[in-house]
């Protein structure tokens, strides 16, 4: 086939519709997808990018717990223990939660406010095929990562690459360089998305839509797109001096020559501490959509569901040395950041009771995506207590670096980001492929998931009090760390079944799921009043909205919500 | 569709029509928007360099120091920022219609610029091969030509646009219409004006005492 002017005449075409009924060739639509800068295309490539690199990492990790199941056990070395947790720490934020919730911004935030595109569509190309690339450095270290000297392969830092540790001498072959070079791509990709939302957001809404009527979920993508831009640089920044010191001899983080051995943790942590909220301000914003349609109300306390989100936002970006308070800062602040830290607590339970007052008194349909939110609820409540344990320094100094804190944070980023990404994929899943998911295989992936998330995160959280540290890789019987531990690796098992339920309803449904119209929800956004999936001009016409829920409009016009807001 | 929601019979029945929307319904630009979230995002990438700058005033091991090898740059920083006052000038003629005093006061813009860079790039080969500082000699060295370099880059990027425009303003593809793009350009120019302010501040007047 190749070569025919047939072929030449289906790769210019734009896109598949333009020439209905004609099998377009694979190299076709290939490249479609490589040239296009339309913004679901992209948005679907970063979200299925993310799931394979969600498959790999979690491999990763259920190799970490196959490992640590017994005591004294010999399944992988030392060595090999340490790649493969700084492996999945940082593919798990950098090549899975980033670009999945960006992928569902990039997709949903034009349909929501009726726009046709992103403000700039070709940089959101251009940051996709940063991220794409500088992943694929980052697994590529297994391969290059020994460089002349064939001392390295992956890096084998932790995903906090604490300099100086990660100095020359202390880290030998390119492993660092991959780790560095890999995601300071990933991050300037993130930040032309998070300008990209920002001017899309501000300037692309459609007639009618003032700011006070954009949803909820187009809110905290402004307010997440604002956090990316103040806290990726830091990172980037201080990676730029770390290369500097490994490459051209500078002295920012080498203590031979006066330089510090903190400032890199302040650097990362300012970065890392907001991270967390970047993370999981989406997961707030699925939450905000799903919680109301699925309760049949409106969502409750919109105007301070925003302010709270903005608190949020704002706050979290002064309380990055809670995570180094075993250093030994002085008590001044020592007492600022757990000040600080414990306020974020405020407008987190203000939301926390906004989505219960949605819920309350609501006619409540326990689908699949609602599911995973009534648990995204309860889980991110108990996450959100044990960062408060934390936060009180003299606890934190006896619980550092325990399986308490790795218990902890992957309560927020397995039981509250995760789950709230398997609700949106559940909740969209119909918008981007015209088809649902099954209901059955999706209550099987619940329940699974559920229970393996709660047997493998509720036990390390008594392993850590028991004092185990983390990133050990291995430990020895009578220590009190057999049981929690072998019966975190078995919760693992019923993780690994729930994902497994998950691919195979995807790849079902793809092909014999139910078809499932404009609006298969009955829900309110605009999203719903196009096809499924959208054409690429997304709107025949630009929709005007009068309301925050415009579809409820077209659809009750005997009690619109104009009346009310 | 799934279950269908019963009509809420209570409601008043609508007759009224929704308040008006604005027509023509204005939102600010794309590229206004776009530009002010970049100048935010290089604020904060230019902080951290800045705080290691600070961080690091005092603690060189080894000489030289700054106070014996730096003097005040002040031609290059009066170019710098006069150049600001050229491109808001030709960026209000572009404005107004009067491509001539555009392209005259771009071109001023520009020589400024490069002047400010041939500047930066005499006074590194004085500290390189006279005083004998580079960027391994000590933290002073290190965290000097980082910020400075920083800086630089982006007056580089800047002046490399700014030649862009010259280039096609004498080819005359710059017309009226693009007095909103050459603006947003401008204050990409401004934004390097003013982080040369606090690197002046930061590297010559406080961490020179």
């Amino acid at each position: 086939m190749a070569g025919s002017i047939d072929d030449r005449l289906v790769l210019g075409a734009r896109d598949s519709e333009t020439v209905p009924g004609v099998a377009i060739p694979f190299a076709g639509r290939v490249h479609e997808w490589v040239v296009t800068v339309d913004h679901k295309k992209l948005g679907l490539m970063y979200i299925g990018g993310g799931l394979v690199f969600f498959l790999v990492a979690g491999l990763q990790a259920a190799t970490i717990r196959l490992q640590l199941a017994v005591p004294d056990a010999g399944i992988v070395s030392p060595q090999v223990f340490n790649r493969l947790l700084t492996l999945h720490g940082t593919a798990m934020v950098f090549l899975v939660g980033m670009p999945i919730l960006t992928g569902f911004f990039n997709y949903l935030v034009p349909l929501m406010i009726g726009a046709r595109d992103l403000a700039f569509p070709r940089l959101n190309a251009f940051g996709f095929w940063l991220w794409f690339f500088g992943s694929l450095l980052l697994y590529f270290s297994y391969i290059g990562g020994g460089g002349m000297e064939g001392a390295g392969s992956a890096p084998s830092v932790g995903w906090f690459a604490y300099a100086p540790m990660t100095e020359t001498p202390f880290s030998r072959g390119h492993s660092t360089d991959y780790w560095i070079l890999s995601i300071l791509l990933a991050s300037v990709g993130s930040t032309a998305t998070a300008i990209n939302l920002i001017a899309t957001a501000f300037s692309m809404r459609c007639p009618g839509m003032t700011l006070n009527k954009m949803p909820v979920l187009v809110w905290l993508a402004v307010v997440d797109a604002g956090l990316m831009l103040v806290a990726l640089p830091p990172l980037s920044a201080a990676q730029i001096m770390l290369l500097l010191d490994r490459y051209m001899g500078a002295h920012f983080f080498d203590t031979q020559a006066g330089g510090s051995a903190l400032l890199w943790q302040h650097f990362f942590w300012i970065f890392g501490h907001p991270e967390v909220y970047v993370l999981v301000i989406p997961a707030f914003a699925f939450a905000s959509e799903i919680i109301p349609v699925f309760s049949r109300k409106v969502i409750f306390g919109y105007e301070v569901m925003v302010a709270a989100s903005c608190a949020i936002g704002f706050i979290s970006l002064g309380v990055w040395a809670h995570h180094m308070f075993s250093v030994g800062l002085t008590p001044a602040g020592n007492a600022f950041f757990v000040t600080s830290t414990m306020l974020v607590g405020i407008p987190t339970g203000i939301k926390i009771f906004n989505w219960l007052g949605t819920m309350w008194g609501g006619r409540i349909r326990l689908r699949v995506p609602m599911l995973f939110a009534i648990a995204f609820l309860f889980q991110f409540l108990i996450a959100g207590l044990t960062g408060i344990i934390l936060a009180v320094a003299p606890f934190d100094w006896q619980l550092t670096d325990t399986y308490f804190v790795v218990a902890h944070f992957h309560y927020i980023l397995v039981g509250a980001i995760l789950f709230m990404i398997f609700a949106a994929i559940y909740y969209w899943f119909p918008k981007a492929t015209g088809r649902m998911l099954d209901e059955r295989l999706g209550q099987w992936h619940f329940w699974l998931f559920l229970a393996g998330f709660h047997l493998t995160f509720d036990t390390l959280h008594f392993a850590g009090l028991a004092g185990m540290p983390r990133r050990i890789y291995t430990y020895q019987p009578g220590r009190g760390f057999e049981t929690p531990n072998l019966i975190a690796s078995i919760g693992v098992i019923f993780q690994a079944l729930g994902m497994i339920a998950l691919v195979y309803n995807i790849i079902r449904s793809l092909n014999s799921g139910k078809a499932a119209g404009k609006d298969p929800w009955d829900a309110w956004t605009l999203e719903w009043t196009t096809a499924s999936p959208p054409p690429e001009y997304n709107f025949a016409d630009v929709p005007t909205v009068h309301s925050r829920r415009p579809l409820w409009d077209v659809k009750h016009p005997e009690d619109p919500d104009w009346k009310y807001e | 569709m799934s279950s269908a929601e019963p009509l809420r019979m209570d409601a008043v029945t609508g007759t009224i029509a929704p308040p008006a929307i604005p027509d023509p319904w204005v939102l600010p630009s794309r590229g206004r928007a776009g530009m002010i979230a970049l100048i935010v995002t290089e604020t904060a990438f230019f902080t951290i360099f800045v705080t290691a700058y600070v961080y690091y005033i005092g603690k060189s091991l080894t000489p030289p120091y700054p106070r014996d090898v730096l003097s005040l740059p002040l031609f290059n920083t009066v170019c710098l920022l006069s150049s600001s006052v050229t491109i808001a000038l030709a960026s209000n003629s572009l404005r107004a219609g009067s491509i001539r005093r555009f392209a005259i006061l771009w071109f001023i813009t520009l020589a400024l610029g490069v002047e400010f860079l041939i500047g930066t790039g005499m006074e590194w080969h004085r500290l390189i091969y006279q005083v004998g500082l580079t960027i391994r000699t000590n933290l002073f060295g290190t965290t000097y030509y980082s910020l400075v370099g920083l800086h630089a880059v982006h007056v580089t990027i800047g002046s490399l646009a700014i030649a862009l425009v010259m280039t096609l303003t004498l080819m005359g593809a710059v017309t009226q219409e693009h007095a909103e793009r050459i603006e947003m350009l401008s204050w990409y120019w401004h934004f390097v004006d003013a982080v040369w302010i606090v690197v002046f501040l930061t590297v010559y007047v406080i961490g020179a005492r």
